[in-house]
């Protein structure tokens, strides 16, 4: 079954109190190559069947009005995977 | 109202010219303050009126309040379900029409009318990522909306904070445009408790019906009950609807 992927991370001039907390873990874990953390959040959209242009168009829209809030965060990917 | 604050609940009848209003409140699933906010209306001299999220007749009530909670457990964004509820899209056309209807937004329900756009900007986590209870003073910047008139501007009161998503955000020209149109209804006093951009507590729309907030007013109606165990500071959010519904101070 065909999977939208959608990905939503805070816009960058959002601050982001998780990312933050998880970049302070990071070094005391002993990764110390990271500069800084920011978390998003990814949905997938299972279709059953073709995903056409339409479900596609939709997921977008569903993705602008309802998985992200256009005030703090950014779509920064919409995307079909096969499985 | 007696204008001496009573040392214990002041049972005088309210006057007749308020006495008939009728205010909903608005129930989802995971809303915990819907009984609080109830009493506090009726604590005001109002009728409560029960309205759930599914429905669509808002019966004929003068006034809505959104209490706080976690509608649908927080998921996605705190707000973020329960804006495409059924009764928010009656609500949100009631607020926008020339009847301009008061609603009072309190922390969920905050973040439910931001989310709905009836309000600007957003709340994400508090930037200490703690959930935070605590009793708040807070600054009425503007007693000019239809829940905060019966304020001095200026005024410092007391009432209840207690949230995980309390920092408010919203970018710059946002935040320049409240300023400049006397839209931040209130502030937080000392100690930023979650973040918030300008210390913005509460905002309102440009019309002045529409405010919301993250502290609890519902929380401080009562002596004996509300911070420090006498605060009744919340009360004035629910009789300044009823000023405003009877044609007083805007």
């Amino acid at each position: 079954m065909p999977r939208i992927v959608v990905d939503v991370m805070l816009k960058p001039e959002i601050l982001d109190p998780q990312g933050k907390a998880i970049a302070g873990a990071l070094p005391r874990l002993g990764f110390t190559s990271f500069e800084a953390v920011r978390q998003g959040k990814r949905f997938e959209l299972s279709v059953d069947g073709e995903v056409t242009e339409e479900i596609l168009a939709q997921a977008r829209e569903a993705a602008e009005t309802l998985l992200s809030n256009p005030v703090i965060e950014d779509v920064v990917n919409v995307e079909v995977v096969e499985d | 109202m007696s204008a001496e604050l009573p040392l214990i609940g002041d049972y005088s009848t309210p006057s007749t010219e308020i006495s008939g209003a009728r205010i909903g409140v608005v129930t989802f699933p995971g809303t915990l303050d819907d009984r609080d906010a109830a009493r506090a209306v009726r604590a005001a001299g109002a009728e409560a009126v029960s309205l759930w999220h599914a429905d669509t007749d808002l019966q004929d009530v003068d006034a809505v309040v959104i209490p706080g909670g976690f509608s649908y457990g927080d998921y996605l964004r705190a707000g973020a379900i329960s804006r495409f509820a059924p009764m928010m899209a009656k609500i949100a056309d009631a607020a926008n029409s020339d009847a301009k209807l008061p609603v009072l937004g309190i922390c969920n329900g905050f973040q439910i009318l931001t989310e709905s756009h009836l309000l600007p900007g957003s709340m994400i986590k508090n930037d200490h990522l703690k959930f935070i209870c605590r009793d708040q003073l807070l600054r009425v910047e503007n007693n000019q909306t239809a829940w905060t008139n019966g304020f001095e501007a200026g005024q410092e009161i007391t009432i209840v904070l207690k949230n995980q998503d309390g920092q408010y955000v919203a970018d710059e020209k946002v935040l320049d445009e409240l300023e400049a149109e006397n839209r931040i209804a209130f502030s937080y006093v000392g100690w930023n408790p979650n973040g918030s951009r300008r210390s913005i507590a509460g905002v309102s729309n440009k019309a002045g019906n529409v405010v919301g907030l993250m502290p609890h007013p519902e929380h401080a109606i009562e002596a004996g009950f509300g911070p420090d165990h006498r605060g009744t500071d919340g009360l004035a959010f629910f009789t300044s609807v009823l000023t405003h519904l009877v044609g007083g101070k805007k």
